[in-house]
C-alpha cells in the first residue's frame, strides 16, 4: 500500500518540469552550495566567453565551442539530476496539498460547553483552541481528542481507507489535520500551530523545501571540495610546469582537464541522492523529520522492539489442551468451548477458533434460554456457562480448584507447571464440578518474524524484546521470536535507562513506540518511529513517523539508510577511479606536440589530441546523465555483512569506475571521428 | 636483474620487518608508560627536568611540540652562524651565511635534513655533534611523540587528554633512540666508520701530491642518520662515501635502521590501540610498497639505457652510473626505496643518474605523502590520515557513517584530513612552478629539459616531504633555493602536523563505538588493498601532470634516442 501512487523512475511530466528547473538552477548563488558544480559552472562561463573570442576574431572556434557546450551540459545534467529527485517529492506534495484544502472548523470558545460553538477558519487556529468535528466533517488540524469516540477516514495522509477508532484518553487520542470523520462526534484540543501540522510537515518533507545537509553528505561535500582544489593546484601549476617545457596549452585544453579530474559525477548526483532517499522513505509511507535521521537509521547497532503488537500478535491466543487422567482430549476441547462460549475476549474467541481448527468442533446451536453465562470478575477470576448438558467453567487454575474445592490431579498439575514455566497461562477447565484438564493460552509470535531477525543480525543490528511479562515467559518468547536480548517487566522508565546505557556504550539505539509513556524514550533513541495511531506525544517525540503503523517497519527504514550512504559511497569510488583513464586521455594530448614520445600514454589510441580531449569531456558528462536512475533509484543492498558488501562494491563500483572510461571515452572518440566532429 | 639480487633485498627487508616486532613492541610499552625497571629511573630524570607529565589536551600538546621546536631551531641557527668561535673546530671553518643557516636549521630541526652544504667542508664538529646531531635526536623524538599521542586518540573512548610531549619526547629519546644509536654506532664503527675528533689525515699519494683526507665523529652520527629517518651525512655524498658507507654490510644495516622504527610504530599502534591486527594491515601496506617501488627501481636501473646498451656497454651491467660497485642494483634500489619512501633521505647512489624511470619512483615515494613507511612517527600519523579517507569512503560503501577503530569518522576529522593532504602539492607544485619559471631558479639546474624539470620538483618534493634527499645536479646553496625550501620543510612538517593533531584531539573525545558485523573490517586484504588505492589516487594523482612532464617525457625521449 502506497501513499499516493509513486510516479514511474523517470515519469515523463516530471523531466519535462526538471528540465525547466535544471536551467533555473543554474544561478551561481544557489549552485554555489555545491563547490564541484560551482567550480564547473565558473569554467564552463571562461571557456565560452573564450569560445566567442575565438569566434569574433576569426580564430578556429568549433573546438573550444564544442568543449563549452558539453562543460554546460555537465553542469545542466548535475542541476537535472537534482531537479528530476525534486520533481518525483514535488508531484507527491501535490496531491498532498490537494487533500488539504481550506476547511472550516467550529471552534468551540469553552470546553466545558462544547455545544457553544462558532465557525473559524482552519489556518487561525492556534495550539491550545479547542474544536468540535461530527461525522462528515474533515478535521481542521493536528490535535488530541479530548472528549468522545469517532472513526476516522485517515486515507489523506496514510493511504489507508478503512476507517480507524480515535478516542479520548489511551494511546489513540491523537487526531491529523486533514483527516476525515465518519461517525460520532469528538472535540478535539488544536496541538499544532497553523503551518506546521503534521501534514504541512510532510509536504515540505517531500519537496525538500526544508531539506538541510546531513552530516555524512556535509562530510561527503568536504572531501569533494579538497579533492577540487588539489586538482585546482595541480592544473594551475601545470601552466608553470608547461611553460618551463616550452609549451603553452590553452586555457580551453586546461579547463578540460580540470572538470574532467575534479569528483564531477558524484558532486553533480551527491544532493539527488539525498533527496531520492528521503523520497524511498515517505514512499514506505514513513515520514522523517530530518535527513539526518535517515542517516542515523542505517547506522543503528540496536533495534528495540515492544513484543505486544510488534513480535508477538499482542493477545494470548489458545495453543494446546492437556487432559487429567482418564478424561479424553476431545471432552476437554468440548468443555473448553462451552464454558468460552459467552467469552468475548480475544483469548476466549481464540479458545473457539482453535477447538474447531485442530479438533473439528462446531459451536453448537444453543437457545439464549437455556444458558446462564457466567461472566469473568476480578474477584472470582472464573467464568463459563451453565447449559442442559452441564455446567462448565474455565479460569485460572488456583482460583477454580478453590472455588470447586477440588485439587488438581498431580499429572495435570505437572502439564500445568510445564506450561507456566514456558511462559505461557494455564487455564483450568472444569464440567459439573470436575477439573477435565487445561488449556495453554500463549503469545503467539508473528510469523516470519524470526527471519527478520535473523536478517538484522547480518546486518549487524542487535534486537532487543521489551515487555512488561515476567521474566519467565519474556524469556521463552524472546527464544522463540529469536531476538538477541529482551527487557522484561519493563517500566518505560527502564527502556529510557536501557537506550541510555546503549548509547553510553557507543552504540546508536532505533526504537519504535506509540504510547504516550513511549515518548521520552522515542525522543532519546537516536532513531525513533512513532505510529501514525499512536498519541500525538509520541508522533511529536519521535524523528519519523510510520503512517502504516507498522513497528516492523524500522527494518526498512534502517534498509533505505544503509541504501542512502552506500549509494554516496559508491558513486564516489566510481568517480574518484574516473580520474585515472582520464589522464591517460588528456594528459598526452596536451603535451604530444612537445614530447611526441608521450603518444605512448594513449593507450585507448584515439584519433587526435582535439577528439581526446572532447570525449573526455563527453564522457564526463554523460556518465552523471547515465548514472542519474542508479542516484534515484539508490544501489543495491544485502544484508551480507560488511566485508563481503565492501568487496562487492569495491570490484563494482572501483574497478568498474577504473575501466568504465577508458571503454566510453574509446566509443565516444570512434564516433566523434565518424562524425567527422574532431 | 639477478637471482642473487632479488634475494639479498629479500634478506634486509625480511630481517627489518623481523627485527620491527621487538621494537615495536618496546615503543608501544613507551607509549603506555609500562616501563618496567626503568620505572623507577624515569620518575627521576622526569622530576629532574621539572616535567610533571600531566596530561595534555590536544592544543596543548601542540603548542608544547612547537616551543620545543621553535627553541631547537633558534639553538641551532645560532650554533651555526657562531661555529667559528665554538669550540671543536679543528678545520677553523668560518660562521655558516644566514640563508644556509636558516636552511639547515629548518632542516634538521624538521626532520628533513636536506643539506645545501657539504659537511666536511662546511660544518665544524661542534656543529656536527652537538647543533645537527642533538636535532637529529630532538626531531626524530617528536615525530614518534606526535605518533604516541595520535595513537592514544584511538586507543579509547573519550579521551580529554592525549599524554605529556614532554615526557613522552624525553622517553622515547633515552629509551629508544639513544640506545638503539649508540648499539648501531658501535656496529657501524665495527664496520669501519671513522669516529674520532681529529680534523682529518694528510696522505701522499702516488702522484707525489698531499691529500687531506676529512674525518670526524661519523660513526655515532651515522645510527641516529638512519635509524631517526632524519638522512643528514656527516660528508657530502652521504652513504657513498667510502667512510659513512664502507661496504655491502653496512650499507644493509642503514637501510634495516631506517625503516625499523617507522615499521615498528605499525605494531605499537596495533598494540596500543588493543588490536594487533590493525598495525598488522598498515604495515603491509608500507612493505608492500617498499617492495613495488624496490622492484620497480631494480627493474629500470638492471634494464639500463637504451642509448648506453646501442653504445656497446655490456647489457648485463644495465645503469651503473652513480652506483657503487659496493652495493649493486639491488642494495641500491632497495636503499633508495627505503631511504625515500622513509622520509629518510640518505643515500647510497645519485639519483641523478638513475634511469628517468628510475629517479621517477623516488621521487613519486615523496609525494605520496611520507607515508610508506613514512619518517619515525610522521610516517604512521600520515598514514592514519589516510586511513581516515579510505574509511571514510569504504564505510559508506558498506551503509554506516564510517568509522576507524569504533571513532566515527565526520565532517570535522574530514574537513582536517583533507586540510593535511592539501600541504604537500600545494607546497611541491607551487613552488617547484614558479621555481622553473624564474632565472634564480633556472641558473641553479645543471641539466634542461624535462630532467632539470625533475631535479626542481624533487628538491621541493624532499623538502616538503621532510626527505632531505637529493636528486643531485641542484645547485641548491642560493639565497631563493634556501629560503623557499626551508619554508617548505616547515610547511611539510608543522601545517602537516597541526591539523593531524587537531583530527587526534577529535577523535580521542569521541566515544569508542563496539565492533559488530556491520563494521567495516580495517585489517586484512581487502582493507590493505582500499588503502593502497585511496594512497595511491588522493596522495598521488595529482603529481601526474608535472611527473608527465618531467620523467615520464624523459623516458619516452630517451627511447626515441633525445637525451637533455
Amino acid at each position: 500500500m502506497t501513499m499516493t501512487s509513486t510516479p514511474a523512475l523517470l515519469d515523463g511530466a516530471i523531466l519535462r518540469q526538471a528540465a525547466f528547473e535544471a536551467v533555473r538552477k543554474l544561478n551561481p548563488r544557489q549552485l554555489v552550495r555545491n563547490p564541484v558544480i560551482f567550480v564547473t559552472e565558473v569554467v564552463s562561463i571562461l571557456v565560452t566567453l573564450l569560445a566567442f573570442r575565438d569566434a569574433l576574431s576569426g580564430n578556429p572556434w568549433s573546438f573550444q565551442a564544442g568543449v563549452a557546450a558539453w562543460l554546460w551540459l555537465t553542469v545542466l545534467f548535475a542541476t537535472f539530476a537534482e531537479a528530476v529527485a525534486e520533481g518525483r517529492g514535488k508531484a507527491r506534495a501535490a496531491s498532498l496539498r490537494a487533500s488539504r484544502g481550506e476547511t472550516m472548523a467550529r471552534w468551540v470558545p469553552n470546553p466545558d460547553d462544547p455545544a457553544i460553538s462558532a465557525p473559524r477558519s482552519a489556518s487561525e487556529l492556534r495550539r491550545g483552541d479547542h474544536v468540535i468535528v461530527e461525522a462528515g466533517e474533515i478535521i481542521p488540524s493536528d490535535g488530541e481528542v479530548v472528549q468522545g469516540i469517532a472513526s476516522v477516514n485517515e486515507s489523506a495522509v496514510t493511504g489507508e481507507s478503512a476507517p480507524v477508532i480515535r478516542e479520548a484518553g489511551g494511546d489513540r487520542s491523537a487526531v491529523t489535520g486533514g483527516t476525515l470523520v465518519v461517525s460520532d462526534r469528538i472535540l478535539v484540543r488544536i496541538t499544532s500551530e497553523p503551518g506546521s501540522t503534521f501534514l504541512d510537515r510532510m509536504i515540505a518533507m517531500v519537496e525538500g523545501a526544508s531539506r538541510q545537509k546531513t552530516p555524512n553528505e556535509i562530510a561527503l561535500d568536504i572531501l569533494l571540495a579538497g579533492m577540487t582544489i588539489v586538482f585546482l593546484i595541480a592544473v594551475a601549476t601545470l601552466v608553470g610546469f608547461a611553460s618551463y617545457s616550452g609549451s603553452a596549452p590553452s586555457v580551453v585544453v586546461l579547463s578540460a582537464l580540470l572538470v574532467t579530474l575534479i569528483p564531477t559525477t558524484i558532486g553533480g548526483l551527491l544532493s539527488a541522492i539525498g533527496i531520492a532517499g528521503m523520497d524511498r522513505l515517505v514512499r514506505f509511507n514513513v515520514l522523517a523529520t530530518s535527513g539526518r535521521a535517515v542517516e542515523a537509521a542505517g547506522d543503528v547497532d540496536v533495534l528495540l522492539l515492544d513484543k505486544t503488537g510488534t513480535i508477538t500478535f499482542g493477545n494470548r491466543q489458545a495453543a494446546a489442551f492437556i487432559t487429567a487422567p482418564g478424561v479424553h482430549l476431545q471432552e476437554v476441547a468440548e468443555a473448553a468451548v462451552l464454558a468460552s462460549l459467552a467469552d468475548e475476549t480475544p483469548e476466549g474467541r481464540s479458545i473457539l477458533a482453535f477447538a474447531k481448527e485442530k479438533y473439528g468442533i462446531d459451536v453448537p446451536g444453543i437457545r439464549p434460554a437455556d444458558a446462564t453465562p457466567i461472566p469473568f470478575t476480578a474477584q472470582t477470576r472464573i467464568s463459563g456457562m451453565d447449559l442442559p448438558q452441564g455446567s462448565f467453567r474455565k479460569g485460572a487454575v488456583d482460583s477454580l480448584s478453590a472455588a470447586l474445592n477440588q485439587s488438581v490431579p498431580p499429572e495435570l498439575a505437572q502439564g500445568i507447571d510445564r506450561i507456566a514455566r514456558a511462559g505461557a497461562t494455564p487455564l483450568a477447565v472444569a464440567k459439573d464440578g470436575r477439573i477435565l484438564g487445561a488449556i495453554e493460552l500463549k503469545d503467539i509470535v508473528k510469523p516470519g518474524i524470526r527471519e527478520r531477525f535473523a536478517e538484522l543480525r547480518r546486518m549487524g543490528i542487535r534486537t532487543v524484546m521489551v515487555t512488561g511479562d515476567n521474566r519467565l515467559t519474556a524469556a521463552a518468547i524472546a527464544a522463540e521470536a529469536g531476538v538477541d536480548d529482551f527487557l522484561a517487566e519493563a517500566k518505560p522508565q527502564d527502556k529510557l535507562d536501557y537506550i541510555r546505557a546503549q548509547q553510553g556504550e557507543g552504540r546508536l539505539v532505533a526504537m519504535a513506540g506509540d504510547g504516550t509513556n513511549d515518548a521520552p524514550a522515542l525522543a532519546q533513541a537516536d532513531v525513533g518511529l512513532a505510529m501514525q495511531t499512536g498519541t500525538q506525544a509520541a508522533r511529536e517525540a519521535g524523528n519519523m513517523v510510520d503512517l502504516d503503523s507498522d513497528p516492523t517497519k524500522l527494518i526498512e527504514v534502517v534498509e533505505i539508510g544503509k541504501q542512502l550512504l552506500i549509494t554516496r559511497g559508491a558513486l564516489t569510488t566510481f568517480s574518484i577511479a574516473n580520474d585515472v583513464a582520464k589522464y591517460f586521455a588528456i594528459l598526452p594530448a596536451i603535451f604530444v606536440a612537445q614530447y611526441p614520445g608521450l603518444m605512448a600514454l594513449n593507450v585507448m589510441r584515439l584519433t587526435s589530441p582535439q577528439s581526446a580531449i572532447l570525449s573526455a569531456v563527453i564522457f564526463n558528462a554523460l556518465i552523471i546523465a547515465g548514472l542519474v536512475p542508479l542516484a534515484l533509484r539508490g544501489v543495491a543492498y544485502a544484508p551480507v555483512g560488511a566485508a563481503a558488501l565492501l568487496r562487492r562494491n569495491l570490484l563494482i563500483y572501483g574497478l568498474g569506475g577504473l575501466v568504465a572510461p577508458f571503454i566510453g571515452i574509446k566509443i565516444i572518440d570512434v564516433l566523434l571521428t565518424f562524425f567527422g566532429v574532431a | 636483474m639477478t637471482l642473487n639480487g632479488w634475494a639479498q633485498i629479500a634478506l634486509v627487508l625480511g630481517i627489518a620487518v623481523l627485527a620491527a616486532v621487538p621494537v615495536g613492541r618496546w615503543l608501544a610499552a613507551i607509549a603506555q608508560g609500562r616501563l618496567g625497571f626503568l620505572a623507577r629511573f624515569d620518575r627521576g630524570v622526569l622530576r629532574a627536568a621539572g616535567i610533571d607529565g600531566a596530561g595534555q589536551g590536544w592544543q596543548r600538546y601542540l603548542l608544547a611540540m612547537l616551543a620545543f621546536n621553535a627553541a631547537g631551531l633558534v639553538l641551532l641557527y645560532l650554533i651555526l652562524r657562531l661555529q667559528g668561535v665554538l669550540p671543536l673546530n679543528p678545520q677553523g671553518f668560518d660562521g655558516v651565511p644566514p640563508f644556509l643557516a636558516f636552511n639547515t636549521a629548518v632542516s634538521f630541526v624538521t626532520n628533513t635534513n636536506w643539506q645545501a652544504y657539504s659537511g666536511e667542508v662546511a660544518m665544524s664538529h661542534f656543529s656536527q655533534m652537538a647543533g645537527l646531531a642533538v636535532q637529529n635526536f630532538l626531531s626524530a623524538a617528536t615525530g614518534i611523540a606526535l605518533a604516541f599521542a595520535v595513537m592514544r586518540a584511538f586507543a579509547q573512548g573519550s579521551l580529554r587528554e592525549l599524554g605529556n610531549f614532554w615526557a613522552d619526547a624525553t622517553r622515547v629519546t633515552l629509551y629508544v633512540l639513544l640506545p638503539g644509536a649508540v648499539l648501531a654506532g658501535f656496529a657501524f664503527i665495527a664496520m669501519g666508520v671513522p669516529q674520532t675528533l681529529d680534523a682529518g689525515v694528510t696522505a701522499a699519494t702516488l702522484g707525489g701530491g698531499e691529500q687531506t683526507i676529512p674525518l670526524g665523529p661519523v660513526g655515532l652520527q651515522l645510527a641516529i642518520k638512519h635509524l631517526g629517518t632524519n638522512g643528514g651525512g656527516f660528508f657530502g655524498v652521504n652513504s657513498l662515501h667510502p667512510f659513512e658507507g664502507p661496504s655491502a654490510l653496512a650499507t644493509a644495516l642503514q637501510i634495516i635502521l631506517q625503516i625499523l622504527i617507522p615499521f615498528g610504530l605499525c605494531l605499537t599502534f596495533g598494540r596500543v590501540v588493543g588490536d594487533r591486527r590493525q598495525g598488522q594491515a598498515l604495515l603491509a601496506v608500507m612493505v608492500g610498497f617498499v617492495l613495488v617501488a624496490t622492484l620497480g627501481i631494480y627493474a629500470a636501473e638492471a634494464g639500463g639505457n637504451p642509448l648506453h646498451l646501442a653504445a656497446g656497454v655490456a647489457p648485463e651491467l644495465g645503469n651503473m652510473e652513480g652506483k657503487d660497485v659496493r652495493f649493486g642494483q639491488a642494495l641500491a634500489a632497495l636503499f633508495t626505496a627505503t631511504t625515500t619512501g622513509a622520509s629518510c633521505g640518505a643515500v647510497n647512489a645519485m639519483l641523478d643518474s638513475f634511469t628517468p624511470l628510475g629517479g621517477m619512483i623516488p621521487l613519486f615515494l615523496i609525494q605520496l605523502g611520507e607515508v610508506v613507511p613514512g619518517g619515525v612517527g610522521s610516517g604512521l600519523y600520515g598514514m592514519l590520515v589516510f586511513a581516515l579517507l579510505s574509511v571514510f569512503v569504504a564505510g559508506l560503501m558498506v551503509g554506516r557513517t564510517p568509522e576507524y577503530l569504533g571513532k566515527k569518522v565526520q565532517a570535522r576529522e574530514i574537513k582536517l584530513a583533507m586540510l593535511a593532504v592539501l600541504v604537500l602539492p600545494a607546497v611541491i607544485l607551487g613552488f617547484a612552478a614558479v621555481a622553473l619559471n624564474i632565472g634564480t631558479g633556472i641558473s641553479s639546474l645543471a641539466a634542461a629539459g624535462p630532467h632539470g624539470l625533475t631535479e626542481m620538483l624533487y628538491a621541493y618534493t624532499s623538502a616538503a616531504g621532510n626527505n632531505g634527499s637529493a636528486f643531485g645536479g641542484l645547485t641548491a646553496d642560493t639565497p631563493w633555493l634556501n629560503v623557499t625550501l626551508g619554508i617548505a620543510m616547515m610547511l611539510g612538517r608543522f601545517a602537516y602536523v597541526i591539523p593531524v593533531l587537531a583530527i587526534a584531539g577529535s577523535i580521542a573525545a569521541k566515544p569508542r563505538t563496539p565492533e559488530g558485523p556491520g563494521t567495516l573490517p580495517t585489517h586484512g586484504p581487502l582493507f590493505a588493498g582500499l588503502l593502497a588505492g585511496v594512497i595511491l589516487i588522493l596522495g598521488g594523482l595529482q603529481y601526474l601532470p608535472a611527473l608527465a612532464l618531467g620523467p615520464i617525457a624523459e623516458h619516452f625521449s630517451m627511447l626515441a634516442g633525445t637525451t637533455f
